[in-house]
């Protein structure tokens, strides 16, 4: 039998890394593995693009530009994170999210 | 005839200029603007009568009504707007002659009167400003364009009665005023809109159609107009103003309270009359009975009032009944016979205003004599002011009927007329015309004769006024003594036809008579330095007394009327039920947001992770149900 990887195998890798990315962002209480949560919600995201234009219409290239969009724009949303999760450091000296609820209303 | 929108113009730009720049001017200046332009809409209103009465009759030997401007201001439908514009007929010429010159006299006149107030300029805008308002509610070409300027000559008088307005009394008047002038309004105003409703328009003159469309209702109509007219000109029951609007300046009292503005009601019957006599004949006696009834009130309420300036507003109030009574007892429009009253109301309309205008302003210049309004600080005042005395006498002489002054002309063609409707009402009027003569020369001896109070004016000296004030009492009393002689009855009659006034002597000498004996009565009560007389009358009939002294109770009975009833019972409940439904209700809503909110607050916990929680679940309901459907 003859090994072939189909769209539908890229697509279970991609959910279970959004799946993964889901429930690590609900059940982690630390702020940066929240952030590397979602870079997996965002990368299964960015695999189901590249997938459907690989296989789906070969002759176009704009699902690979959007894979690549969202590369930079993860790369740009981790550095503010970073950034956001130092200033939090800063000011309560810790970073998980059950102590971090000052902004209720 | 396009220079009478002049007359309109002056006093208003007079009153923008003194309202928003008076305050940089000295006194002076601002009195000459104010004297000046009132000046000029004086001479413009001479020339007005003196054009249209010198113009050729028509065939029916009237002077045809004109009107040099009219627009349309306000359109409603097709055929009902309101227009603005300037009317001339017999009786608003006549209006315009007599507003100009008293208004001219005071400005004058207020220049002595007021000097060194505070707020001179104030009073010279209010003063353009209700002769601005008085001459636009007298040209009105429709009834609706009166309307806004009765309200604006209505607002003037209360700006004027409460322009001492760090005295309490003097607020509490002009609110009295304005209040008691407003309740009457209302009635004016429904009747407006009963007319406008059914007639499809506003004007004076409807046609023959229109006013088959209002059938029954144009006696409600003009029946609630004159509830209008009646708190303007101050019929009893809604007389109860007048006499406290004195508090205002004397000249005030002169120009509104006497001569003018009071005597809008009776105008306001004369510009309706047509319609009053051809379809509503019954209301116009109403108005007949209301007026004589008003009359003798307030004459015998003038007999026992010690303040001055409440003798002459009562008298006032008096006078004004008598030509409510002319207008009243018309049962036609021929002037030689059922329509002789509106002459003989118009013509006392006139001469009325010039001597009670004139015993105003020589009340004011003794008060100004004497600082007080009680006549017991003064008597014996001949000799101090000879001028004002003389002039008070001649307008005294005036009201009370005696020939060859002009009241008696008037006085006695409203008594003829009289005696053509009824004998009753033809009587009636003969004995207040003498209760008028007799309480007339009460205030005259009291004054000028009398007791003195010598310790009062040893220690302030009474002195003639300046010449800005006596002039205008010169002026006055010489048209006293000539109005009578005007052959009014060429100018303003029930229908315009020509009528040459004839005394009717019998008539005449009754109320000769009448007047000399209620003179004399006066004198042998009252000239005297003793008087015992009206002490022992006064002892004798106490209760009587006091009562006329308290106005027979009117004003203790509307407060009883709006304290105990209006308030009590309309106004408590309607309160309660504001407080305790609608507050409530608005109370309740107010509430329940704020529970609701409450409730969901806790939602937003500040947990980011809670949040995406619910917004995960949000997507997967969502999911599911896209899939369904």
């Amino acid at each position: 039998m003859e090994l072939e990887v189909h769209v539908i195998h890229y697509l279970i890798v991609s959910t279970i890394m959004m799946f993964c990315g889901i429930y690590g962002f609900f059940t982690r209480k630390n702020l940066l593995a929240l952030l590397i949560s979602v870079e997996l919600m965002l990368n299964a995201a960015n695999i189901n693009f590249s997938v459907c234009n690989r296989y789906l219409f070969p002759d176009a290239l704009e699902g690979h530009f959007f894979s690549l969009f969202g590369i930079a724009i993860a790369a740009a949303e981790t550095a503010v994170a970073i950034a956001i999760i130092i200033n939090v450091y800063r000011n309560v000296k810790q970073v998980l999210t059950d102590d971090i609820t000052d902004l209720k209303g | 005839m396009d220079y009478t929108i002049l007359i309109l113009v002056l006093p208003m730009l007079s009153f923008l200029i003194l309202a928003l720049a008076g305050m940089k001017m000295s006194h002076r200046v601002s009195g000459l603007i104010g004297t000046l332009s009132l000046g000029a809409v004086t001479v413009l209103s001479y020339l007005t009568a003196f054009v249209y009465f010198t113009a050729e009759r028509t065939a029916e030997g009237v002077h045809s009504s004109m009107i040099p401007l009219n627009f349309e201001w306000l359109p409603f439908t097709n055929q009902l707007h309101i227009d603005m514009g300037i009317l001339l007929d017999p009786i608003s010429v006549l209006m315009l002659v007599v507003i100009s010159t008293v208004s001219f006299m005071v400005h004058i006149y207020s220049f002595g009167y007021m000097k060194g107030e505070i707020g001179f300029q104030r009073y010279y805008a209010f003063l353009s400003l209700f002769t601005f308002s008085m001459l636009g509610l007298v040209v009105a070409t429709n009834i609706f364009q009166m309307y806004v300027f009765w309200e604006l000559v209505g607002v003037s008088s209360y700006l004027l009665i409460g322009f001492y307005y760090t005295k309490p009394e003097a607020i509490a008047a002009s609110k009295k005023a304005f209040i008691v002038t407003r309740f009457a309004d209302l009635g004016f105003l429904i009747g407006i809109l009963i007319y406008g409703y059914y007639m499809k328009t506003f004007t004076f003159t409807p046609s023959e159609e229109q006013l088959m469309q209002a059938g029954m209702m144009l006696p409600w109509a003009l029946g609630l107009m004159f509830i209008g007219g009646a708190g303007k000109s101050a019929m009893f029951p809604l007389h109860i103003w007048l006499p406290d609007a004195m508090e205002g300046p004397t000249p005030v009292s002169a120009l509104i309270h006497a001569a003018t503005m009071v005597v809008a009601g009776v105008y306001l019957v004369a510009r309706m009359f047509p319609l009053f006599i051809a379809y509503a004949p019954q209301t116009l006696h109403i108005v007949a009975y209301v007026g004589m009834f008003t009359a003798f009130y307030a004459a015998s309420v003038a007999c026992v009032q010690s303040d001055i300036k409440r003798v002459l507003a009562f008298s006032t109030i008096s006078q004004i009944g008598f030509m409510m009574v002319a207008l009243g007892v018309c049962t036609g429009t021929n002037p030689h016979d059922t329509g002789l009253g509106y002459m003989a109301g118009m013509f006392h309309l006139f001469t009325h205003a010039m001597f009670k205008a004139l015993l105003f302003l020589g009340a004011g210049c003794i008060i100004h004599a004497v600082h007080s309004n009680e006549m017991n600080t003064m008597g014996g005042l001949r000799k101090y002011m000879p001028i004002t005395h003389i002039t008070f006498l001649i307008a005294c002489l005036a009201i009370a009927g005696i020939p060859p002054f002009s009241g008696f002309f008037s006085k006695d063609e409203i008594l003829t007329a009289c005696f053509n409707f009824s004998p009753f009402v033809g009587w009636g009027m003969t004995i207040i015309a003498g209760m008028t003569a007799f309480y007339m020369f009460r205030l005259y001896y009291g004054i000028f004769w009398g007791k003195e109070n010598k310790e009062l004016h040893a220690e302030h000296v009474p002195h003639e006024s300046p010449l800005t004030m006596t002039f205008p009492l010169m002026f006055l009393a010489l048209v006293t003594i000539c109005a009578g002689f005007i052959p009014f009855g060429h100018f303003v009659t029930s229908n315009g036809e020509l009528y040459d006034i004839h005394l009717n002597w019998v008539v005449a000498g009754t109320s000769i008579v009448v007047a000399i004996a209620a003179i004399a009565l006066a004198t042998w009560m009252y000239a005297r330095e003793e008087q015992p007389v009206p002490a022992m009358l006064a002892r004798r009939f106490s209760k009587l007394h006091r009562a006329a002294y308290k106005r027979f109770y009117m004003d203790e009975l509307w407060l009883f009327v709006t304290k105990k009833i209006i308030f009590r019972c309309v106004s408590a409940p309607l309160a309660w039920f504001d407080r305790h439904v609608i507050d409530q209700f608005m109370n309740f809503m107010a509430w329940s947001t704020n529970a609701a909110g409450e409730e969901v607050q806790p939602l937003q916990n500040g947990r980011i992770q809670s949040y995406t929680m619910w917004f995960f679940g949000g997507v997967i309901v969502l999911s599911i149900m896209l899939l369904l459907i």
